[in-house]
């Protein structure tokens, strides 16, 4: 038998629950200590960035734009300037990026296209390996390893391409015995260290944005006759060319602020120079790990100055490559 | 088999059987398709020993170029000539280009495995002397000089100092940072949007200039010794916004139905999230953590400021210096004794196999079950290196892309 509810006609005035998004008990806890963390870590990551600008204002107010205009770095004599480190932390990433670009561009093509269908997560784990390899190791490898080739390689280039500006050694090409001091502790040295080490970051951008690649445009193209090359050209590189763009800045980012195997290869040196083969070159991350020991306090400042302004530099060009990584991916869906 | 009928022919719809002629030759039987065929494969060999000799022929015989890179670089170019000629003897253009593009891709991805290799064995090879004694796993250098033989002094004090900066930087940067996380990913709202506008921003910052907030703040500000102390709040600083982003990206990639199907069964918001999305995501952050403790622990610049660097025991982190693996290998090698720059190519294969072994731990951790997933299991979002990298994990990751990569 069933028995339906009994109506209770005293009680019309019924009101629907109150819904509300309001968090109440152990979630307004989660909520709020969630919320507390977030500031907190707010305040610090915020608190670094403010600082370093408030710190670098005096600075920037005292020596005006020849802060970047000038080439020598003498806290007693109240000249400074960032301009040798500046021109320098360029030619070093530009170096780096030069020899990194092809490479990494090659590996990811290999990876995504070339590699046999075994090999693949272990080639992939293996560029993973290599970015988790310590910038020490690689300043090593570049000190011990490479820097006496890539001398021999330097006077090579002076011979033959010693016309160009930028392969000019302040040396003698044709001594009877090449003096090789010249050509080492240089620019391009540390560029290739520095290579190494933003290699396996472009590398990955690129080969994520290839595999993403769709498919059916692939098969279609191969079905079409073309062979693989062809195929890669007209569907592979035209759809991860923001991958391939955005990953090489995000690489030009990390060489920007490389410290430790710039400053284990290099030479300190405060001037402007176009001439990345020869001995002696200053970026801003090796002038500040050299000079904060016996800082006083304006130099300090000047050295955070010095900071604040790679950090804006990288921050542009990392937000940049972001923009173009993030848009490459919103084609992803024009899947056949 | 469609056979014309034949006209006028009155038997409308007869069969006609093929015939089989017996003497044919047996039919080849086909290769399988897409790979090269026994001729390819006899061409692609020979083009690269015969480019092998004539490389050999140029760099020492003819030509005033000695030397294996020379060699190398003829025996590519070389290669490269031979396979033009051999391809275009049996195809046009296309092939031509269709070849040297493989070689020319094949040989770029081998140079960059080369260099991987030729940077562990050489660090292995300069430093294996010392790494032979044990006294350099449990010594100090306490009153070694730079010249006195491997089997006095050690890097037992660097490799403690290593790991109690690394321990006091993770005990401040992991809840904060996976904290954070959830925050920006589970509770959402404009303020988060805020702190993740900060956060990634503030993964630009090269570590050197962490190192110099923390130098000029903690040392130089408010009067504190160097010690490991400072150092690992350099190292935090660092990794700070390099974990929460990368925690970020995890969480972001847990499935939205698991959410709603646990809310939708009651579940509170927090119980949702310790319940269902911390678990589902557990690999995966597991792998950020693993990735970020690999970078911490190899920084050197934000230790070269801030710690100083003692010769010595050192267990207390806020009594004053303090040594750790990374600033000990800058420190020694630049001494330009022998015995001192073999003992820092040894400290240097110890930091490369602490980073090799974190590196496979975090490969186990992210390992996606197979046979889990088959049965309806949840799926762990596995993490690669470089993506729990922030820097490089841009945007939205997307899970179906994650388990076709690494399974």
């Amino acid at each position: 038998m069933t028995t339906l509810p009994l109506q209770d006609d005293a009680a019309t005035d019924v009101r629907p629950r109150k819904i509300s998004r309001k968090a109440t008990g152990a979630d307004a806890v989660f909520v709020h200590s969630s919320r507390l963390v977030g500031a907190t870590v707010l305040v610090i990551t915020g608190g670094v960035g403010i600082f370093l600008g408030w710190q670098a204002f005096p600075t920037l107010r005292h020596y005006g734009f020849a802060f970047f205009t000038e080439e020598s770095w003498q806290p007693e004599a109240d000249v400074v300037g960032i301009a040798a480190a500046l021109v320098g932390t360029f030619s070093v990433a530009l170096v780096a990026m030069s020899i990194a670009f092809p490479l990494s561009l090659l590996t990811a093509l290999y990876i995504s296209e070339y590699a046999p269908a075994k090999m693949k997560a272990f080639l992939v784990s293996m560029v993973d390996l290599m970015a988790a390899v310590p910038s020490i190791i690689w300043g090593l490898w570049g000190f011990g390893l490479i820097m006496p080739h890539a001398a021999r390689f330097a006077l090579w280039l002076q011979q033959n391409l010693g016309w160009i500006p930028v392969f000019q050694v302040d040396a003698d090409p044709d001594a009877a015995v090449w003096d090789a001091s010249r050509y080492t502790a240089s620019a391009f040295c540390a560029g290739i260290a520095v290579a190494m080490m933003v290699l396996p970051m472009s590398c990955a951008v690129m080969r994520q944005v290839f595999s993403q690649t769709p498919p059916g445009e692939k098969e279609a193209a191969l079905a079409l006759g073309a062979t693989r090359w062809g195929m890669i050209r007209s569907v592979v590189l035209p759809f991860g060319r923001g991958g391939i763009i955005g990953g090489t800045m995000l690489g030009m980012g990390r060489a920007l602020g490389e410290t430790i195997a710039v400053l284990l290869i290099i030479s300190p040196a405060f001037e402007v120079k176009g001439r990345i083969l020869e001995i002696g070159t200053n970026t801003i991350s090796a002038l500040i790990a050299g000079r904060f020991g016996d800082a006083s306090a304006t130099q300090l400042s000047a050295l955070l100055a010095a900071g604040f302004v790679l950090f804006i530099i990288t921050l542009i060009v990392n937000t940049i490559a972001a923009v173009i990584v993030n848009r490459s991916r919103s084609g992803a869906e024009t899947d056949a | 088999m469609t056979v014309a009928p034949e006209t006028g022919s009155t038997t409308v719809g007869t069969t006609h059987l093929p015939r089989y002629d017996d003497d044919a030759p047996p039919p080849v039987p086909r290769s399988s398709l897409g790979r090269p065929t026994a001729d390819e494969r006899f061409v692609q060999i020979g083009t690269w020993v015969s480019g092998f000799g004539l490389a050999w022929l140029l760099t020492q015989r003819l030509l005033p170029l000695g030397g294996l890179p020379w060699f190398l670089v003829a025996w590519f170019a070389c290669t490269l000539l031979v396979t033009t000629v051999t391809s275009g003897m049996s195809g046009g253009l296309v092939e031509v280009r269709d070849r040297i593009a493989a070689n020319v891709i094949t040989v770029g991805a081998l140079v960059v495995g080369a260099v991987l290799v030729s940077a562990i064995v050489f660090v292995a090879l300069r430093g294996w002397r010392p790494l032979m004694h044990l006294n350099f796993f449990v010594d100090d250098m306490a009153g070694v000089g730079p010249k006195d033989p491997f089997d006095r002094g050690g890097i037992a004090h660097a490799v403690i100092g290593s790991l109690l900066q690394i321990a006091i930087a993770i005990a401040i940067t992991l809840p904060l940072g996976i904290g954070t996380a959830v925050f920006m990913s589970e509770v959402g709202g404009r303020f988060a949007r805020i702190v993740r506008t900060v956060v990634e921003a503030m993964t630009a910052l090269p570590s050197i200039v962490a190192g110099l907030f923390i130098y000029t703040v903690f040392i130089v500000a408010l009067g504190y010794p160097r010690s490991g102390l400072a150092a690992a709040l350099a190292i935090g600083v660092m990794m700070l916004p390099i974990i929460a982003r990368a925690a970020d990206v995890v969480l972001r990639v847990v499935p939205g139905g698991l959410r709603e199907a646990s809310l939708a069964l009651g579940a509170s918001r927090w119980k949702t999230v310790w319940h269902v999305v911390l678990p589902t995501a557990r690999p995966g952050l597991a792998t950020a953590c693993i990735l970020g403790i690999a970078r911490g622990i190899g920084e050197t610049s934000p230790v070269l400021l801030t710690s100083g660097n003692a010769q010595f025991f050192v267990t207390n982190p806020t009594d004053g210096v303090m040594n750790s693996l990374p600033l000990f290998i800058y420190s020694t090698v630049r001494s330009g004794e022998p015995n001192a720059i073999a003992r820092a190519y040894a400290a240097a294969s110890v930091l490369l196999a602490v980073v090799l072994i974190l590196f496979v731990t975090a490969r186990l951790v992210a390992r996606p079950k197979r046979a889990k997933n088959r049965r309806g299991g949840r799926p762990s979002p596995a993490v690669d290196v470089v993506h729990a990298d922030p820097l490089v994990g841009m945007g939205q990751v997307q899970p179906s892309d994650r388990t076709e990569e690494n399974s």
